[in-house]
């Protein structure tokens, strides 16, 4: 809502020395969000007058048309002055803004007696553009006849120097798109009497006798409590709007159309309540609110057809369907340049009703973002008044009267106990006070101390609950003299295993090189075809939005790859050729319930209703994921570079692994996205939750990622539930270690974790650790197998080991991975 | 044989050859020929025996001197000759120890997480647990138990992201506040949560906007909970992430779900002030505003309350949130969104362990 402060003034005696950011920072405080204050014709300096275009001499020697004309300023600027214009939409006679000599226009323009055109062009008559009033420069500013005295200050007339505030209004405070309820909370705000103009009775003349207003009538009472309708006749459609008319509704960033129109505008603007004129000739019958017919349309005043049905109110007359209710007008029945029979709708249309008009239409116009918000309950015959008022001062015409159907009004009645205020705020505010800062926003209220009786202004549809009393008081108090304490009690129970684990596997795999990255959830089939993965994966993506930004990208991850991959290919086309990022994150599987449930709000929902609420949702595990490519270690004076390969990306889900303390076992893996000799399943006992590797060539070739890259996929939840929640503190034998090397030459398709496994089974308990340090292929082993170097620790806890001993264990490892292996001793 | 002299003159030639021995291996050898088994003193040593007895004593005593004398020189030379070859030997071994050493890089953790991380503590110390809620989530759990009923023009504020259809109940979450709704509804009384999140609203990327964000919201529902104490836990929380004396400005504003509602101020950690009004110093991290706009915050409204069955009279509570990137943005100085969703390494990198 854009206010001008002058029109502000007009309403509230606001003191002189206020200015524009005065004014913001006192609505700030009440709770209006002030975005911007705007100077009109920021940037003029000096004299702009009204001038009288005394005789124009056409001068047509020039490539363009050319006036020169002599200008009345008035006898105090120099009586009459030639002046160059190049433009034409001007005639002697008319009264225009003059800039003289001396005066800067904004963009720091310095108007200059100057030769031009063979003349001494003495001042600048102004275009809107030129002033900073407006985009219009079709021609130069013709103002009414009466706009003002020859030679009189034209800055006031034509607004500049007022400022404008723009003001974000939230939802609840639908009263604060006008005029009228920006200044109610200047008055309070600067303890000044408000004479409301919402309330005040508009002295029209008596009907005209013999006469019949336009009829009208509300089939709905709970969809519009109120209809009027005001007729007026005779009226001149050529009529002007005034100056000061047009000038505020260009501040308020409307356009000016027609007298019948911008006088509807204007007064929605001062008081908050929006009105349609009809052109009463193109009426049939009586003019009615009511629910539109099943396969109705109606052409709006935009040019739109729209298809309309029983949830859509409307306006009808007998002709069917003329406007859609607190919307928009129909074309139909729209006034034009020969209306001289108007009748005025105001009407009072549910909030939630025109909400759902406007949003299934798609059509927010400034009478439904109002209608929405919630507008001033009783207004509407105040408001027709005051716009026929306008209408007749203007445009002439006779009154006929007004028709009105109206569902009974009760305020809203809220009960609360005087002592509320402060007890939610937390400081001293006495009855006496809460009483006189709720009557101050319009409340009536009986009972003073105890329990307060409170009726809420009309103008008010917010206040229904003792919440909002209590808002208003506090705000109106002031938040700033709230006092800073803290609650008493709070027993917390610091982070779950489930967020241990999530900050420590983070840190864990960032300590060790990798970077995380967060990257959007949504894919699409193109992605996830790169990515080879097939249609009855379950990392195939199944969750659809409904309204996707992209076409391309319609459905939520079942697996972070296609963003970590998506992640990597910018970073390398970046130049960061050497990579290894992560993310953490949730993904979404299997599909969402379909069993809509919606419980009531007026109480807990039961356990039926709150489990059917959660079975809408898909399963949202959390997941680790990486990619790695290019270079692990560059080549230094150290030594030649190491590549990332298959082993690392096996690697971090064993770093994994290791900070939850889990047993995760390696095994030979198949996955569509993977190189089907380099993939890795990594199992927790029999359940594969995760797969690492290399990944395929055809995935690198559709993905632009360089060869070799690999990436891992671990599901976390899946490594919480199996960690161990207290790890047992091991033995620490201080008995001397035996170290014993062994090298065994298996075939090929046997795998190291195989052996490593049957290695451990058959040295039994004595064995402290094992690890694999070399293999080895060639002429020394024949053709088919490899050789596998282990190292091995023996030692026992309660005693130093003998040869003997020793040589047993050895003996029987070796033997244990001859029978189950096949493996040879080297 | 064994004269005073003769033994004396073995000392002596035992010091001179150990004083020229000039290297430790040199040394060895004059140790073998003045120390040696076979060397002169040891021979005369063994001759002791063979003496009468009256001259036994004085020679014995005399070798004896000779031999410590020179065993003596032989154990200072050592020392001498070590220490000249230890320094010999680490001084050739010495390197330049400002090769770079880095092979591995440490990684970073995005700074979104770690400035998440550090709002969670603030506030687990102050007893509080964390809640989380699913991303996909009930539109009941999201709008309606927090009292935005279906036409509420607030649900036009915040542009919704549905799930398979409009009418499908489901959606991704537009705010961490239906985390507020699952606590309520699966914790004991009293509540004390704070709630870290990704959200989701459907606008396109772009310098201040992307459709993914993070929130952390704050609960606290227990009796006599007034806005005073939001107005000190959020003083608190203040001071901890922007330091001492810092303090918060509530401003009237609106939510469905609190009512009391405030917009929540932060003072600007950099000028405190001191930029308003002052066009010679002005401050780029608060505008010379004085004040930075954090997030929102309020008396959680008795509806809401009442919608997950918390009796409105005898429990109260408040509620505070605000976005993860527009703190990211004014107190790290990251000035465009994008760096932080494009994964950009060198973004992320330059922020290592903690933001």
């Amino acid at each position: 809502m854009r206010a001008p402060v002058s029109w502000l003034r007009e309403l509230v005696d606001i003191p002189s020395s206020e200015g524009g950011r005065d004014i913001a920072e006192r609505l700030v405080r009440a709770g209006l969000e002030v975005e911007t204050v705007e100077v009109i014709g920021e940037g003029v300096v000096g004299t702009l007058v009204i001038g009288h275009v005394v005789e124009i001499e056409e001068l047509a020697e020039f490539k363009k048309p050319i006036r020169w004309c002599q200008v009345d300023v008035g006898p105090g600027h120099g009586g009459v002055r030639g002046i160059i214009c190049g433009a034409r939409n001007f005639a002697a006679g008319d009264i225009v803004v003059v800039a003289l000599p001396g005066t800067v226009l904004p963009g720091g323009f310095m108007i200059a007696a100057r030769e031009t055109y063979g003349h001494t062009s003495d001042g600048m008559i102004c275009s809107e553009r030129e002033l900073g009033l407006g985009d219009n420069h079709d021609g130069i500013m013709v103002l009414p006849a009466d706009a003002g005295v020859i030679g009189a200050d034209a800055a006031p007339i034509v607004g500049v120097g007022d400022e404008v505030l723009d003001i974000a209004v939230t939802p609840d405070r639908g009263y604060a798109l006008s005029i009228r309820g920006i200044a109610r909370e200047l008055a309070f705000s600067y303890d000044v009497e408000f004479d409301d103009p919402g309330v005040r009775v508009v002295a029209l003349p008596a009907p005209a006798s013999g006469a019949v207003p336009a009829d009208c009538g509300s089939e709905d009472f709970g969809a519009c409590e109120l209809f009027t309708m005001r007729t007026v006749t005779g009226f001149d459609p050529s009529a002007p709007s005034p100056l000061w008319m047009q000038r505020r509704l260009v501040s308020c960033g409307m356009r000016p159309v027609s007298l019948a129109v911008d006088v509807t505008n204007y007064v929605m603007l001062e008081l908050g309540q929006p009105l349609h004129a009809f052109d009463l000739d193109k009426l049939s019958g009586p003019v009615r609110a009511g629910w539109a017919p099943a396969g109705s349309r109606l052409e709006t005043l935009d040019h739109v057809v729209r298809d309309l049905g029983p949830e859509d109110l409307v306006i009808m007359d007998d002709s069917g369907i003329i406007g859609l209710a607190g919307t928009m007008g129909g074309l139909t029945s729209e006034i034009d340049d020969g209306t001289v029979n108007i009748a005025l709708e105001a009407a009072h249309f549910s909030s939630g009703v025109v909400a759902r008009v406007s949003r299934r239409h798609r059509l927010s116009t400034e009478a439904s973002r109002r209608f929405e918000r919630g507008v001033d309950r009783v207004l509407a015959p105040y408001a027709s008044a005051r716009a026929a008022e306008l209408l007749m001062r203007f445009g002439g015409g006779t009154y006929v009267g007004m028709t009105a159907v109206e569902a009974e009004y009760r305020p809203s009645r809220i009960s609360m106990p005087a002592s509320e205020p402060a007890d939610v705020a937390g400081m001293p505010i006495d009855s006496a006070t809460v009483v006189r800062l709720l009557q101050s926003v319009g409340c009536e209220v009986a009972g003073s101390d105890g329990t307060l009786t409170v009726d809420a202004p009309s103008w008010r549809p917010d206040l229904t609950d003792p919440a909002d009393l209590v808002e208003e008081v506090v705000r109106l108090v002031g938040y700033d003299t709230l006092p800073s304490t803290l609650p008493t009690s709070a027993l917390g129970h610091g982070l779950t295993q489930a967020q241990r684990v999530r900050r420590r596997v983070g840190m864990a795999l960032a300590a060790r090189g990798a970077i995380e990255v967060l990257t959007y959830p949504f894919v699409g089939d193109r992605d996830l075809d790169s990515l080879r993965i097939a249609a009855d994966d379950p990392c195939r993506a199944r969750v659809r939005l409904a309204n996707p930004l992209s076409d391309e990208q319609p459905m939520l991850r079942a697996s972070l790859l296609p963003g970590l991959v998506a992640a990597a290919r910018r970073n390398i086309g970046r130049g960061n050729f050497d990579l290894n990022i992560f993310e953490l994150g949730s993904v979404f599987r299997g599909l969402a319930g379909e069993t809509l449930v919606r419980p009531s709000v007026e109480h807990r929902p039961t356990d039926a209703e709150w489990s059917a609420l959660n079975a809408l949702l898909p399963e949202q595990p959390i997941v680790v994921g990486c990619v790695l490519a290019g270079e692990r270690i560059p080549a230094g004076w150290w030594g030649p570079s190491r590549p990332y390969d298959w082993s690392d990306a096996v690697e971090s889900a064993q770093v994994i692994a290791e900070v939850l303390g889990v047993e995760l076992t390696i095994a030979r893996g198949s996955d569509p996205t993977f190189h089907p000799g380099r993939c890795a399943a990594l199992m927790i006992g029999e359940a594969q939750v995760g797969v690492a590797g290399e990944l395929h060539p055809r995935v690198i070739e559709a993905t632009e990622l360089p060869a070799r890259a690999c990436a891992m996929e671990l599901s976390l939840d899946a490594c919480r539930e199996a960690a161990t929640a207290v790890r047992r503190a091991p033995a620490v034998s201080t008995h001397p270690v035996a170290k014993e090397d062994l090298a065994l030459v298996v075939a090929d398709d046997v795998p190291a974790s195989a052996v490593l496994d049957s290695l451990r089974e058959g040295a039994g308990d004595l064995l402290e650790s094992i690890r694999l340090f070399d293999v080895y292929r060639g002429s020394q082993v024949a053709e088919g197998h490899r050789s596998l170097a282990f190292a091995l620790k023996f030692r026992a806890a309660d005693r130093t080991l003998d040869a003997g001993e020793i040589q047993l264990a050895r003996q029987a490892a070796i033997d244990s991975a001859a029978r189950t292996c096949g493996a040879t001793l080297r | 044989m064994l004269s005073a002299d003769a033994i004396d003159g073995m000392a002596r030639d035992a010091c001179a050859a150990i004083a020229a021995a000039s290297t430790l291996a040199a040394l060895k050898e004059v140790r073998i020929a003045h120390a040696g088994d076979r060397s002169p003193l040891a021979l005369a040593n063994r001759e002791i025996g063979a003496l009468p007895p009256a001259a036994k004593a004085e020679v014995g005593k005399r070798v004896g001197e000779a031999r410590g004398v020179v065993k003596s020189a032989l154990d200072d030379r050592q020392v001498a000759l070590e220490i000249e070859r230890d320094e010999r030997v680490l001084a050739e071994e010495s390197v330049d120890v400002t090769l770079p050493t880095v092979r591995e890089a440490v990684g970073g953790r995005h700074p979104l997480t770690t400035l998440i991380e550090r709002v969670c503590d603030v506030f687990v110390a102050m007893g509080y647990d964390i809640a989380e809620g699913p991303e996909v989530e009930a539109e009941w759990v999201n709008f309606d138990a927090l009292n935005v009923p279906p036409d509420h023009p607030a649900r036009t504020m915040q542009d919704t992201f549905y799930v398979s259809s409009p009418d499908s109940g489901v959606v991704l979450r537009t705010q961490t506040s239906p985390i507020q709704i699952r606590a309520m509804l699966e914790r004991p009384l009293p509540i004390y949560v704070v709630a870290p999140g990704r959200v989701f609203r459907t606008d396109e990327l772009d310098a201040t906007h992307t459709p993914v964000f993070h929130q952390v919201e704050g609960l606290a529902i227990d009796e006599n909970i007034t806005m005073a104490d939001l107005k000190g836990t959020l003083d608190h929380f203040a001071q901890a992430m922007f330091g001492e004396g810092i303090v918060t400005r509530l401003r009237p504003s609106y939510f469905p779900f609190t009512e009391p509602s405030a917009e929540l101020d932060v003072q600007c950690f950099v000028c405190r002030g001191s930029s308003v009004g002052n066009p010679d110093r002005p401050c780029r991290t608060c505008g010379s505003e004085g004040w930075i706009e954090w997030g929102g915050c309020g008396m959680v409204n008795p509806r809401v309350l009442s919608a997950v069955g918390i009796d409105p009279v005898r429990y109260r509570g408040f509620a505070f949130g605000m976005g993860i990137e527009r703190t990211l943005m004014f107190r790290n100085g990251v000035t465009d969104m994008r760096d932080m969703v494009e994964g950009d390494i060198r973004f992320t990198r330059a922020f290592g362990l903690e933001s």
